[in-house]
């Protein structure tokens, strides 16, 4: 917070340490953007720039909603982001194979984007609204696992194993946060390491060959395993300080696929080297670590439970990504938010941040009162 | 356990611990990443940078030129003709079907040419050139070069091709090179250097055997490529390095003077310097001329050649066997006198041996004979009875030691080494007693006694000079200590003054040299191919060819103090005196007096019609008209 006779109030008042960190965080991206074009803003950096803006302005915007409008509209959010997932399911029968948008004139939207911070909200309004004492009965737990589930198996059958997971994870969080027994998250993690086989089994081709070749990327090389065999390399090459701006062979010769979307950050460390992937990392770090602050001075158990689960998204979104782009995790299709090119991305986290942003004002003003 | 009421501030509690864990998992995969990157950064890069460095550069292969193979005295076997050729590299190729037509008017390309190349540049990929003609004409080549700037993608290039001066003379001897085939490029791990166009690597004889010497280094452009093959941008260029010169024993005039000399025979003949073992001429006619192999062989050609019943495509010298006949018989003698035969001890020759109820014959009735005139005149009854008294045991050794049976390390992959029998092998072989009858055989060297001509032609030298001689082809390899043979030096200078009477006044008269004071000693032999007929017997040249006898002759010059020895095996020409010898004595006069050996062959050449390439190119004519087949255009200048 930025105290200042000249600066006018409610621009003081805003989490200026937050908006420098994404800013800086969205200009390295565009400044990789532009290099991964083979130094041009086209066709990527300008328009990243001027999606990255407008949610910025949109984040800023929700900064003033109070909690408890942001309490009101989690149910309601919820409800519509589950129809619209249902209707691009019902769309996509009549459409081709895999339709995870919805297309309503100018806008495509994505509707799987929005459950991201609807199920956090969502859950922590439920557990908000469950007494202590009831926390570790069988009726605190049903409810939360359904609203979970149906749009996490809804986005599964899209296909889209990745923002599949990262609902899952997301809504896990909440849930392990809201106190619910041990035994809940320990036993489906054993659950999971014996089903991993019948997943397996059900998996759609593409899908499994990418486990399959994540286990060992070496198999193919030039197939299913170039992805992460090729990042490995951009990565491994850029060294401790980086082959330099605009001299990236693997991104800007085309070894490297995806360079500008999902594997961005193996382009940016073959030109920034390590030096630039910590600095990345840590940026991200403390924007997390600040959400995580958020959510540790709420009064309420809507903000904490809220707060820290918006911070899990973002945390979901980065480490997910570099895991697979570094080849410590199967390729599932997650974005570098804020680096990778995309507005999707930029929407969900933008949106993140503005709830963030919003609960961290109630802490200043409101709770102070209370 | 006793229920415990939840509370808020268990639940607060149970918050701010899990959050703390939550925190710390975060911290801890934020590590568990940079230590990641670190890892690939720090601990890897270089592993890394290697690969996005091949990932980047890619070399165009400029193959290297061959290595030569080259004679004793630095003459060339094998050398290397610049040639010129037309290549496509469709990455540059703007029109295609246009260039292509406009290469074909100016090619002159037959439409099967046209459809081949259209068919490779569909499958092309990045800078795998597409070869359109090899082994033009200089004014093909130029006509292409000035108009190279309207044929983009286009390349007209110099090349070399293998060309083999004595052409076939040196045929078996070489081998051939021709295009790499899909198997040797799988073998050599994908070697890209066997994808370029005009890249020959060795098929044959030595051309193969010695290919990881000839082949040399490929240099190549260095190029700077994106994923999908596209040039950024040329880097330095990596230089090529020449395959290595083979120099080898052999005397190059030598060698193509007696392929001339063996004539329309099917024979092959090996001259030996014996001091080093040096093989100095090892020619195998008919033979097939390696530079019609260099710019890829016609179907009809091959069909040719695999038909002909001289076996032009076999090496006769290392990869053919026959019985040894007479010319085992010095050797024999040697292994007598070893087990205490008395040189003087007369045989009476009626000019047949009966044994149990067979009866061995000899060519003629030589009367009472002792050692010396049984190897004089060749008598085989003297032979049949000696060693009969002595006993195959203690002959074998002597002749294996001889050179018969022995492997030799030469770089040819096809050698075969033939039979020395005795007791033992035949027990091992054919599961069966020896008999007397075996020994009979042996005796004359008919019966399981094989022998190539290399094999025959060291046995000479040996005799010659009472040592291990080891033959030896290639120049720089060291020379292989002779050790003494297991003779007495009295029953040498015996076996040498008996072979040298041979030419002097025996069976071998005809292979007298025209030369004062240098005298040859020699053994002429006539290896039965099939059991003569009565009316046979005696008449040399009566029956079909293919089953006349092989006529063979060993010697070396000059008997006093030998210097080379020689063989020849002439493949069904009758008796040995009269093919063989002659051969032999042409040959080995040519080391002592080229002009008057020359002279000789040209009255021989006369005879016969004409040189080798004269009879060559009739021979071919006279096969395709009779397999129906157009003649073919006047040799290329």
């Amino acid at each position: 917070m930025i105290t200042s006779a000249i600066i006018p109030k409610p621009l003081a008042r805003l989490p200026w340490r937050l908006i420098f960190l994404v800013a800086g965080i969205a200009t390295f991206g565009l400044i990789v953007l532009y290099s991964a074009a083979g130094g041009s803003i086209q066709p990527w950096a300008m328009k990243q720039a001027i999606v990255f803006t407008g949610f910025l302005g949109i984040a800023v915007g929700m900064s003033w909603m109070k909690e408890t409008t942001i309490k009101a509209i989690a149910f309601p959010l919820y409800a519509v982001t589950l129809v619209m997932l249902i209707g691009v399911e019902a769309l996509g029968f009549v459409s081709k194979g895999a339709q995870r948008w919805l297309d309503l004139g100018p806008i495509r939207l994505q509707p799987s984007e929005f459950m991201k911070p609807a199920i956090v909200l969502t859950l922590a309004r439920f557990y908000e609204l469950v007494p202590a004492a009831e926390i570790r009965k069988w009726r605190a737990i049903w409810p939360a696992m359904l609203l979970l589930g149906v749009p996490a198996f809804l986005i599964l059958v899209q296909p889209d194993l990745g923002t599949c997971i990262m609902v899952m994870l997301c809504g896990v969080t909440v849930m392990f946060l809201a106190g619910l027994p041990w035994w809940l998250f320990a036993g489906p993690a054993a659950a999971v390491a014996v089903a991993a086989p019948i997943v397996y089994s059900m998996m759609h081709g593409y899908q499994r060959k990418r486990i399959d070749v994540f286990l060992d990327p070496e198999s193919d090389p030039l197939g299913a395993g170039y992805h992460i065999a090729q990042s490995k390399i951009a990565i491994g090459s850029g060294g401790i300080w980086g082959k330099g701006f605009l001299h990236g062979s693997q991104s800007h010769l085309d070894y490297l696929p995806e360079g500008h979307t999902d594997f961005v950050f193996a382009t940016m460390a073959e030109e920034w080297g390590l030096v630039g992937g910590i600095l990345l990392i840590c940026a991200f770090g403390a924007v997390i670590r600040w959400g995580m602050r958020v959510s540790q001075n709420s009064r309420t158990r809507f903000g904490q439970l809220a707060a820290a689960g918006l911070s899990a998204t973002i945390f979901f979104y980065v480490s997910i990504n570099l895991m697979m782009v570094m080849g410590l995790a199967p390729v599932v299709g997650v974005p570098l938010p804020l680096v990778s090119f995309g507005g999707s991305a930029v929407m969900t986290v933008m949106l993140c941040l503005g709830l963030l942003m919003a609960l961290e004002r109630q802490q200043r003003t409101v709770s102070r009162l209370a | 356990m006793k229920h415990v009421r939840f509370t808020n501030a268990h639940q607060s509690i149970t918050f701010s611990r899990r959050m703390m864990l939550l925190g710390g998992a975060q911290a801890g995969v934020g590590a568990l990443l940079i230590g990641r990157m670190g890892w690939l950064s720090i601990a890897q890069n270089a592993k890394y940078q290697l690969l996005s460095e091949s990932n980047r550069v890619q070399l165009i292969p400029v193959p290297p030129r061959r290595g030569w193979i080259v004679d004793r005295n630095n003459k060339p076997i094998a050398i290397n003709k610049a040639s010129f050729r037309v290549d496509i590299i469709p990455q540059q190729l703007v029109d295609g079907p246009k260039v292509v037509a406009q290469l074909a008017k100016l090619l002159e390309l037959p439409p099967d040419e046209v459809e081949r190349i259209n068919r490779e540049l569909a499958v092309s990929r990045g800078f795998q050139p597409v070869s359109v003609s090899d082994n033009i004409s200089y004014e093909k080549y130029a006509a292409v070069t000035v108009r190279g700037p309207e044929l983009p993608g286009v390349a007209a290039s110099r090349g070399f091709t293998r060309f083999y001066p004595a052409g076939s003379a040196v045929g078996q001897l070489v081998g051939y090179v021709g295009t790499a085939s899909a198997a040797e490029y799988e073998k050599e791990h994908k070697n890209p250097l066997l994808l370029i166009p005009g890249v020959k690597i060795g098929k044959e004889g030595l051309e193969q055997t010695l290919e990881s010497t000839l082949r040399g280094e490929p240099g190549g452009q260095r190029v700077e490529v994106t994923a999908h093959g596209k040039l950024v941008k040329e880097l330095e260029a990596k230089p090529d390095r020449s395959g290595g010169t083979v120099q080898l024993t052999i005397d190059a005039d030598l060698h193509e003077y007696t392929a001339r000399r063996i004539g329309e025979q099917s024979c092959s003949v090996v001259v030996l310097d014996v001091n080093e073992g040096d093989i100095l001429a090892m020619p195998s006619m008919p033979s097939f001329d390696p530079n019609n192999f260099s710019d890829g062989i016609s179907r009809n050609e091959w069909k040719m050649l695999s038909g002909d019943d001289h076996l032009p495509l076999v090496d006769k010298a290392l990869e053919s066997l026959y019985p040894s006949g007479s010319t085992i018989k010095p050797s024999m003698a040697m292994a007598l006198l070893n087990a205490g035969i008395d040189r003087k001890q007369r045989v009476n020759c009626t000019g047949s041996y009966p044994l149990g109820n067979h009866v061995f014959h000899c060519d003629k009735r030589h009367g009472p004979v002792d050692m010396d005139a049984a190897i004089v005149h060749s008598c085989d009854i003297y032979f049949y009875d000696m060693c009969r008294r002595v006993g195959a045991e203690k002959l074998a050794p002597m002749i294996r030691s001889m050179g018969f049976g022995e492997k030799f390390d030469l770089p040819f992959d096809n050698q075969r080494y033939g039979t020395v029998p005795d007791p033992e092998w035949m027990m091992r072989k054919y599961h069966r007693q020896w008999q007397t009858y075996d020994t009979i055989n042996m005796s004359i060297g008919q019966g399981m006694v094989l022998i190539n001509p290399m094999q025959l032609a060291v046995m000479a030298a040996r005799l010659a000079t009472g040592k291990r001689v080891i033959p030896r082809l290639l120049k720089n390899k060291p020379v292989a200590p002779q050790e003494h043979l297991e003779v007495d030096a009295d029953h040498l200078t015996f076996i040498r003054q008996a072979m040298a009477n041979v030419v002097d006044h025996g069976t071998a008269a005809a292979a007298k040299l025209p030369l004062d004071g240098i005298q040859m000693a020699g053994k002429t032999g006539t290896a039965q191919t099939h059991r003569l007929s009565d009316a046979e017997r005696g008449n040399y040249t009566a029956a079909l060819w293919k089953l006349r006898d092989h006529s063979l002759f060993m010697g070396f010059v000059p008997f006093n103090n030998p210097r080379y020895a020689a063989a020849a095996i002439v493949e069904h020409g009758g008796f040995g005196a009269a093919v063989a010898a002659p051969l032999i004595r042409d040959t080995l006069l040519f080391l002592y007096d080229k002009q008057k050996a020359l002279a000789n062959l040209q009255s021989f050449e006369q005879g016969i019609g004409g040189t080798l390439e004269e009879r060559n190119a009739r021979k071919t004519a006279s096969w395709r008209s009779a397999n129906g087949l157009p003649a073919l255009p006047p040799t290329k200048a």
